[in-house]
């Protein structure tokens, strides 16, 4: 592959391509253009518009969604890439009417602000818990630094996930 | 993003087969390649996913080294416990890097293939050699900050912004490549390139080739070995100045010596100068002090990163420092 690939051959139809994902439990088929982000796939083509988009490369967080338990960027993949696998968004991380407890974390310490990227924060905590790494206040920065909040409501977000995982490691029953 | 057609390869002969067709480019983790196209830097009219190849694995090899699939994802490298316990200057390298989502996407391959983040490259209203050979560079005369102090050219003067590359310059891995007229094995040295007139050139990789592994050798230098990031926030930041510095030290004598800088030239800038001048010497801030500057002797600084000279001098000796453990004899 040559480093800039730069196409001298005319740009192709954009057909369709089917994808099938399982988004928040429930399979779910689309027919998009392969060149669709996760991200816009979610947003656009399936109304949830929990998930945002802040700055699209990567850059700020606001985007995270779990693939099959892992957090990543869904600005930074195609829907297509995701064929089969499962997808879960901050519209899923609620039981029916029972919040997830690091919702309800998040509103006990008061952890946001404007709230636009606290989508992206609960997932991204939501994986963090799931990776078992984070052991320090330290840990929770350093393994949240790829959320940014530009109202920064940073000390509230590392109080949440801590008393979740304090409750966790004292219940010893992993929500 | 441009439309392009999309094909997912099941095999890896599907994969060197399609690669090889010219506007294709691959993708595996798409951290850097979705980036580039949506800056409209890159115009790939055909994407072959070799995401899901099964070249994912992390396997010892016979030599009691290790073998990392270049589809393995960062994160799985960086916390997988071989690598843990036996490279952990590679581990921190790789988590000094990106953001946790970036790095479960990331994968090996891509992550030695990366980009510069020049932002003269990024930005196509503005000249540049490496997007488009023979247009002028950006940065030589504009803001550099960010930019090269060794190893540039009159025609770019970029940095490779890799993590994991610098460390694995520093331990002396072996780029695994298939491609059309088969299976090659190239020294991380001799695997990117400086940008001398022909910047548009990352890397010694052909068109159409594929990485499929990184082997790293036995000696991991677990006991003496650090990486050292500078840069302008605490996390989630590309690298002013980085070092690898990794020492096999026998009652207080240097046996052996690694050394590598990241963010300070077009490739991950290992020096085995500074190496040999660190063997048979004492663990001390003097022999420390002295290999910085063999790193830096030809060093050279554009407008705005003169900085970086010192700030490099400083990050070796501190470096070394961690890596001897701290002690200073
Ligand atoms: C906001 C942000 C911050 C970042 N910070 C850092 C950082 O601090 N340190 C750091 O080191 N990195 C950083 N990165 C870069 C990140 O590590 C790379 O984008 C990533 O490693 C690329 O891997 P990928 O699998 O996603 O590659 P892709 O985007 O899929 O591909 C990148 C390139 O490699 C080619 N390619 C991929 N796999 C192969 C293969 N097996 N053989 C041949 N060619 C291949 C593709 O064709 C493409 O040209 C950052 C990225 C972002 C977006
Ligand atoms: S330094 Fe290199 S990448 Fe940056 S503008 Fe100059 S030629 Fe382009
Ligand atoms: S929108 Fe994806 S990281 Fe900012
Ligand atoms: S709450 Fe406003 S950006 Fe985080």
């Amino acid at each position: 592959m040559p480093d800039s690939p730069r196409s001298t051959r005319p740009a192709p139809p954009p057909e369709p391509v089917a994808v099938t994902l399982t988004v928040n439990g429930a399979e779910r088929t689309l027919k998009i253009a392969p060149w669709t982000s996760l991200l816009d796939a979610l947003r656009l083509h399936l109304d949830l518009t929990g998930t945002k988009k802040g700055c699209d490369h990567g850059q700020c967080g606001a985007c995270t969604v779990l693939v099959d338990g892992r957090r990543i960027n869904a600005c930074l993949t195609l829907a297509v890439m995701q064929e089969g696998r499962s997808v879960t968004t901050v519209e899923g991380l609620a039981r029916g009417d029972a919040l997830h407890p690091l919702q309800e974390a998040f509103i006990a310490c008061d952890a946001l602000q404007c709230g636009y990227c606290t989508p992206g924060q609960l997932c991204s905590a939501a994986g963090l818990l799931a990776e078992g790494k984070a052991r320090s206040d330290d840990d929770i920065r350093e393994l949240m630094s790829g959320n940014i909040c530009r109202c920064g409501a940073y000390p509230g977000i590392v109080a949440a996930i801590r008393s979740v995982m304090n409750r966790r490691a004292t219940d010893g029953d992993a929500p | 993003m441009r439309p392009f057609r999309y094909a997912r390869a099941a095999h890896l002969d599907d994969a060197i087969a399609a690669g090889s067709e010219s506007g294709t480019a691959f993708v595996a983790g798409g951290t850097n390649l979705f980036d580039l196209m949506k800056a409209d830097v890159l115009r790939p009219d055909t994407l072959v996913d070799v995401s899901r190849l099964p070249l994912d694995t992390i396997d010892d090899t016979p030599d009691g080294g290790l073998r990392l699939g270049a589809l393995a994802r960062n994160a799985d490298t960086a916390y997988d416990p071989r690598v843990q316990s036996r490279y952990p200057m590679l581990a921190r390298a790789i988590l000094a890097g990106a953001s946790p989502q970036l790095r479960n996407m990331a994968t090996n391959g891509g992550n030695l293939m990366q980009r510069t983040r020049c932002y003269y490259f990024y930005d196509t209203a503005t000249p540049c050699n490496k997007r488009a050979p023979g247009s002028g560079c950006g940065a030589i005369g504009g803001v550099n900050r960010i930019h090269a102090i060794l190893g540039a050219s009159p025609s770019c003067i970029a940095v490779h912004p890799s993590d994991l590359c610098v460390a694995l310059a520093a331990l002396a891995a072996t780029v695994r490549v298939t491609g059309p007229d088969g299976e090659r094995t190239v020294p991380f040295a001799a695997f990117h390139r400086l940008p001398g007139d022909t910047p548009e050139r990352d890397t010694t990789l052909e068109p159409g080739e594929l990485i499929t592994a990184i082997d790293l050798p036995p000696q991991g230098f677990a006991a003496h070995s650090t990486y050292l990031k500078v840069r302008d926030r605490a996390s989630y930041a590309f690298a002013l100045v980085s070092v690898a510095a990794a020492l096999d030290i026998d009652g207080g004598t240097i046996r052996e010596a690694r050394l590598a800088l990241g963010g300070v030239a077009h490739k991950p800038w290992r020096d085995s100068g500074a190496e040999a001048a660190l063997a048979g010497k004492p663990a001390t801030p003097a022999t420390f002090a002295e290999a910085a500057g063999i790193v830096l002797r030809d060093a050279r600084a554009h407008d705005h990163n003169a900085f970086k000279i010192g700030l490099a001098r400083r990050a070796i000796v501190r470096a070394l420092t961690e890596a001897a453990g701290g002690k200073h004899p």
